[in-house]
């Protein structure tokens, strides 16, 4: 299978002296295209940190990392906000959508990011999601007014907005009761499938991480399992 | 950038109220410029109508010979003129000139001039007083006579004067009366009362006579000539590049009013730089508002920001956000404020009908244009440090992951 990501040797400091905190300690990772993974392990274990520089919100201490052949940690600031845009999905426990805004401008908002307006285009893809995650008529709702498993589907559909390689969810479900979280869940899979994005999902749910097709354990910043 | 801008439209409407009184601070800041823009550019106005709105604004005088003596190889004295105890100088090629100097662009008003001195007498009461000879039907074209008779008629004919109400008090004349005026060479004339006025300035009340250009040819023996050339401009700011353009036109000496008037000028400049403070501190309130405003929505929306660059947007698209923002904030402020001040300087009287006890403001001078421009400005610049602030948010801490 054709690697999506590599990470090698990643290490992760936080402070110094005496305050210094290693989150990860010489972590090495790959990714497969199309691949569904979840990504296990107690609190404190790095799982987070992993994911944050994995989606290029924060750069390692050390170590390599390359996606789509690409060397992501060299790359200065604007190259890497491109190359989010372009290449990363996220969906946040919180689901942090923009509260101003309707579910389809939320959707809509990374493909108008990058093309500095609003598109019919993007403005048809961003409702076929909406549809897809099954929201036809929560559409032009404030976002503010959606229930948490609504603002959860909205949060996937914006991931996937531009087509990304990868999506990382840090604890997708972890705010939803089990049948909103079960429907996110199969919507996730249901993309993976039909699509071939990679997913990398962080959860402490078994249950959650059963449904991906591989499970990586991180412990004491190190890949465990 | 239309995105940036929707993005900006929506922050600022989805807090209305926090909005609207953030634009009501910026338009009463942009009221008070207006309106002090007003005042002081009234007040300039009405000082300077009343100072020197009736005099003239560029003099043509004519100058006395400097006092000479000839002399010859021996030392002897052959000649010497010395100056005469009355102004004898005249600008005889005065007609020539005329035509000259009505042709520069800002020219109203040329009136040339016979003037010296002379006494009236009436019986036995005798005033000294300064006569001037004006062209007969353009009387009011430098001090506007007709303006201010309060007896009889400004025209002046053969045989009329027209003079002040106080020096007719002073020699107990009534319109139509007959008097004696003799001028410094000696001349004299009888003639009649034709129109008596009150300027409000004691000393041309008092003292001041005119009469009719060909009168005054005979009171000072001057069959041609004038002896000065008074010059009225439109805009009596420029008198003092108009009287330049004048002497390399006429190689005639043209005085500005305003050498000789460096107190009043002065005291304007002192007027105006009090002005330009209290703008400015209009303008500081402004941006230090809007500023603070913007801070404050920066530190709010710090997760917003966060999801924003986590989903791709940069920098410089949040710091357009925000300074957007500002300057929507400042072009809303400004035109309202404009607006507002316009209103209010709506019920007071024009320029041109001030009146003693009121506020002698201008509604043309509110600089309404410099006034938004400039709160547009400094609304942009007060947004660049939260603009800045709002582009270094780090995305993993804002959004708490």
């Amino acid at each position: 299978m054709t690697a999506l990501l590599e990470v090698s040797d990643l290490f992760k400091t936080f402070g110094s002296g005496e305050a210094e905190t290693r989150v990860l300690r010489g972590l090495s990772l790959t990714l497969a295209v199309g691949e569904m993974a979840a990504l296990l392990g107690p609190s404190g274990s790095g799982k987070s940190t992993l994911l944050t520089i994995l989606g290029t919100l924060m750069k390692p201490t050390s170590g390599c990392y390359t996606m789509l052949g690409q060397d992501l940690v060299t790359a200065d600031d604007r190259a890497l906000t491109e190359f989010r845009n372009r290449h990363i999905g996220f969906v946040f426990q919180f689901h942090n959508l923009l509260p101003d805004f309707t579910a389809l401008e939320n959707v809509v908002f990374p493909t108008a990011v990058r093309e500095g307006r609003e598109t019919e285009q993007a403005r048809e893809r961003g409702r076929e999601l909406l549809v897809r995650m099954g929201l036809e008529a929560r559409v032009d709702f404030p976002s503010a007014n959606l229930s948490g498993g609504q603002k959860q589907r909205v949060a996937v559909a914006r991931a996937l907005m531009n087509r990304p390689e990868l999506v990382l969810a840090d604890e997708p479900t972890g705010n939803l009761d089990r049948d909103s979280a079960m429907q996110v869940m199969d919507l996730i899979a249901e993309i993976n499938r039909d699509e071939g994005t990679t997913f990398l999902i962080s959860t402490h749910d078994e249950k959650i991480a059963s449904l991906c097709a591989r499970q990586i354990v991180v412990g004491d910043g190190l890949v465990t399992g | 950038m239309l995105y940036g801008l929707k993005i900006a439209t929506r922050y600022l409407t989805a807090s209305k109220a926090q909005t609207a009184l953030l634009v009501l601070g910026v338009a009463v800041g942009v009221f008070i410029f207006i309106f002090m823009s007003a005042l002081i550019g009234g007040l300039a106005e009405f000082i300077l109508s009343r100072t020197v709105g009736d005099i003239s604004h560029i003099t043509i005088q004519a100058e006395d010979p400097d006092p000479a003596v000839l002399i010859d190889d021996d030392g002897h004295v052959l000649a010497a003129i010395e100056r005469g105890r009355a102004r004898t100088a005249t600008l005889p090629d005065a007609a020539t000139y005329l035509p000259l100097i009505k042709s520069v662009p800002g020219v109203v008003a040329v009136s040339p001039q016979i003037g010296g001195a002379g006494f009236l007498a009436r019986g036995a009461q005798v005033a000294q007083v300064s006569v001037t000879g004006l062209e007969p039907g353009r009387e009011s074209a430098i001090l506007n006579l007709r303006g201010y008779i309060v007896e009889g008629s400004e025209r002046l004919g053969s045989g009329i004067v027209v003079l002040g109400e106080t020096l007719a008090d002073d020699l107990s004349l009534r319109l139509g009366q007959t008097l004696r005026l003799q001028s410094s060479t000696g001349a004299s004339a009888v003639l009649t009362v034709g129109g008596i006025y009150d300027t409000g300035n004691g000393m041309i009340d008092g003292s001041s006579v005119y009469v009719s250009l060909p009168t005054a040819r005979t009171l000072f023996a001057l069959p041609q000539g004038v002896t000065r050339i008074e010059i009225k401009l439109s805009d009596l700011n420029a008198a003092d590049t108009t009287a330049l353009r004048i002497a390399a036109l006429t190689g005639l000496d043209a005085v500005p009013w305003t050498d000789g008037a460096e107190q009043l000028m002065e005291a304007l400049d002192a007027q105006a730089q009090t002005g330009y403070f209290l703008k400015t501190f209009a303008l500081i309130t402004i941006v230090i508002g809007v500023a603070s405003a913007l801070l404050l929505s920066t530190y709010r929306r710090r997760p917003e920001i966060g999801i924003m660059r986590a989903m791709g947007a940069g920098r410089g698209f949040v710091i357009f956000v925000f300074v957007t923002q500002g300057a929507l904030v400042g072009l809303l402020g400004g035109l309202s404020g404009a607006a507002l001040g316009y209103l209010a300087l709506l019920p007071f009287p024009s320029r041109d009908a001030f009146e003693a006890g009121t506020l002698p403001m201008d509604i043309t001078q509110g600089s309404y244009g410099l006034a938004i421009t400039l709160t547009v400005i400094g609304a942009i610049l007060a947004s660049i440090l939260p603009a800045r602030s709002a582009a270094r948010v780090d995305p993993v801490t804002a959004i708490g992951q």
